[in-house]
């Protein structure tokens, strides 16, 4: 019982910086500057429902290609000799601990229309391909971004997979397709919901990789909410309503997913 | 597993507090300043020692890199300079964006004495009298501000603000690629197809649609609805030439050769021409937009007079001199124009002619709430308009996706509920 009180600390830290902050978010959606209720910013967020969208749509694209990319990188690693997997764990951490700014602008002279890519294409006689400003080039930086968090949740569960549970799998007949579909995958499930969560969320609502990638022309909902607080538009209370707007689509959509994993709750 | 979910999303947290995380603070210490190579002259030094040895200090606001530091050899230190002549401790802290100081002063929560908005910020400021007015018996300097820039249209009787620097907005442009002489370049280079994929644009509604507005003819401080959406149109127009919408990766773009054609403010333009020579620099004969940033002082203040007293030394011509050589916009300030080396005074760039500068520019005002909400969703609707055929299948292939989704997950509860039986 005595341990309750250990959480003490983390409790008050909880209610001043997320409890009351998001009170305030719900404050501001629902008010307008001097204090009178109004829906009047809710309903405005109508009009950005092709961002919504748009934001939906790649992030949900960027999670479904870094699950497909983590999951064998995932499984192989889990399968690898002890000391091999911290060194190989290393190396899949080794770009989070660059500047998360600096990747993404690295990736503006890859892409750029000067840049190393098309360099190497003219170099050797083809012509140069629009890379940047695409919702593609978006895209990819999220994927390269949010990689890690979706290998490192997927490597942590198959890595309790005992190893018998593959013979006794073969032993029963099944062949390696079986065996993932019976064996791995329903093991791995807690891993997919987290991994999948991990990247949806924060791709969902990025707004600096949309515009060095994008060009300012592919639109994503944090740079409308950021253009409310900081850009030209200052609005906070309709940046509240948009934000408020995101973390219910968010949450319905994390509800949607906490369906296929019934035993364990998903981390929100 | 919840325990790592736990500490990734910790990790996490921290991370996007990291790389969000802006403003910088910098408390100027006057230790390293001993060795001072200029002794520096003012107009009355008795007027600044009124609050020696009083132990005050004051908040000073300003844009980063936009005050000379002397952290080049042989440039003045201005804070330091003036801590050293009045004794006040300067606080000196930075904002990025217009709105971010905004957001500040309207949320309260900071004391400032001295801040430096730009010009239809400083109207929306009066507006809402989030400043003051000056005392200008205790600004004697501000007599050496041109009268090109006294009483513009964002503070008609000069009460809130004294001018700090000015600059204008033009095209920058590589000579190699754009065949078109300098002189009859205009505005309507930024809608030549010849040039499709090579032109940036302002990635801010109020810059971008002002380069619209003097396309039509129109003020820049427009609230027409039509007019607006005429500007807008003009946009959209542009829009499938546009690379991209930008603001400081400009720099890196020009410089680089990335684009070969992009709007952008004078003082910063300089900077980019210095790093590559192919580039040029012109402002539009047209017309264009007059920018002025200026000193004001917060209502919510708490030292007024010592405020009013570092805008005086901000005018000193030494300290202008010193601040304008350092931060390459164009200054207000008559004597330290006059300092300036006759290079830089002949720059058509910084310095365009003083009839231009009259006749054919327009200072932003703010605009009212109505206008500035329909010119914000006109930019939206202009940036996030798709090319047809993708808008017409996104909502369609999320919906489905949805469908499909809530079709597995009760095929998959009626399994699950049929395998419990057992």
């Amino acid at each position: 019982m005595k341990l309750k009180y250990f959480s003490a600390p983390y409790l008050v830290w909880m209610v001043i910086f997320i409890v009351v902050p998001l009170l305030m978010i719900v404050y501001f959606a629902f008010t307008t500057d001097d204090g009178t209720l109004t829906i009047k910013y809710i309903s405005d967020v109508g009009q950005y429902a092709n961002i919504f969208v748009r934001s939906i749509w790649l992030s949900l694209i960027a999670t479904a290609v870094c699950l497909v990319i983590a999951y064998p990188v995932a499984f192989i690693l889990s399968r690898m000799d002890k000391h091999k997997q911290g060194t190989m764990l290393m190396i899949v951490m080794l770009p989070m601990w660059m500047n998360f700014l600096l990747r993404t602008y690295a990736w503006m002279t890859i892409l750029g229309n000067n840049g190393i890519i098309n360099h190497i294409l003219n170099l050797v006689g083809l012509d140069s391909v629009k890379l940047i400003n695409t919702s593609g080039a978006v895209v990819l930086g999220m994927v390269y971004n949010y990689l890690p968090f979706m290998i490192l949740p997927l490597y942590s569960v198959m890595e309790k997979i005992d190893k018998s549970l593959f013979e006794a799998s073969a032993d029963l007949g099944c062949n390696s397709v079986s065996t993932l579909i019976r064996v791995v995958i329903p093991l791995s499930a807690p891993g997919i919901t987290s991994g999948i969560t991990m990247v949806f969320v924060p791709a969902i609502s990025t707004f600096i990789i949309s515009r060095m990638l994008g060009g300012g022309s592919n639109l994503l909902i944090g740079d409308l909410i950021e253009m409310q607080f900081l850009g030209n538009a200052y609005n906070p209370h309709l940046g509240a309503s948009i934000s408020l707007v995101l973390m219910v689509i968010i949450l319905v959509i994390m509800t949607v997913m906490n369906q296929f994993d019934p035993d364990e709750q998903v981390l929100m | 597993m919840k325990k790592l979910s736990l500490i990734l999303s910790a990790f996490m947290i921290a991370f996007s507090m990291m790389s969000c995380s802006s403003g910088t603070v910098e408390n100027t210490d006057d230790e390293e300043e001993e060795v001072s190579v200029q002794t520096l002259n003012v107009s009355d030094p008795e007027y600044y020692t009124k609050f020696k040895d009083k132990g005050i200090s004051i908040n000073v606001y300003n844009w980063g890199e936009y005050i000379s530091t002397g952290a080049d050899e042989g440039t003045l230190d201005v804070n330091a300079e003036f801590e050293k002549l009045t004794g006040i401790k300067v606080n000196y802290t930075n904002y990025a964006t217009n709105e971010e100081l905004y957001a500040k002063l309207k949320g309260g929560g900071a004391s400032y004495d001295v801040i430096i908005p730009s010009d239809y910020m400083i109207s929306k400021m009066i507006n809402e009298k989030l400043v003051q007015p000056l005392d200008m018996e205790n600004i004697p300097n501000f007599r050496y501000i041109m009268d090109n820039f006294r009483n513009q249209a964002y503070d008609p009787t000069n009460d809130y603000s004294v001018p700090y620097t000015w600059g204008t907005v033009g095209i920058i442009y590589d000579t190699t690629m754009v065949d078109i002489p300098e002189d009859e370049i205009d505005w309507d280079l930024l809608w030549n197809e010849d040039y499709a994929d090579q032109i940036l644009m302002f990635d801010n509604p109020r810059d971008a649609f002002a380069i619209a507005e003097i396309m039509s003819g129109y003020s820049l401080n427009t609230e027409n609805p039509e007019e607006l959406e005429n500007a807008s149109r003009k946009l959209t127009q542009q829009k499938k030439i546009v690379q991209g919408y930008v603001m400081d990766e400009v720099f890196d773009k020009m410089g680089a050769g990335d684009a070969l054609i992009a709007p952008y403010y004078a003082g910063d333009a300089l900077t980019i021409l210095a790093e590559n020579e192919d580039l040029n620099f012109v402002i539009p004969k047209s017309s264009t937009n007059l920018f002025i940033d200026a000193m004001c002082i917060p209502t919510s203040a708490r030292q007024k007079e010592a405020g009013e007293m570092y805008i005086n030394f901000m005018c000193e011509p030494d300290i202008a001199f010193a601040n304008i050589d350092y931060i390459c916009y164009s200054t207000p300030h008559q004597v330290a124009f006059d300092m300036l080396d006759e290079e830089v005074r002949e720059s058509k760039i910084s310095y365009p002619d003083s009839q231009f500068i009259a006749d054919k520019t327009e200072v932003f005002v703010n605009l009212s709430e109505e206008a500035s909400l329909k010119m914000q969703n006109l930019w939206t609707e202009m940036k996030s308009a798709e090319d047809e055929t993708t808008n017409k299948w996104l909502v369609p292939i999320f919906l489905i996706f949805c469908v499909l989704l809530m079709i597995f997950v009760l095929i998959r509860r009626h399994i699950k509920a049929k395998k419990d039986i057992f």
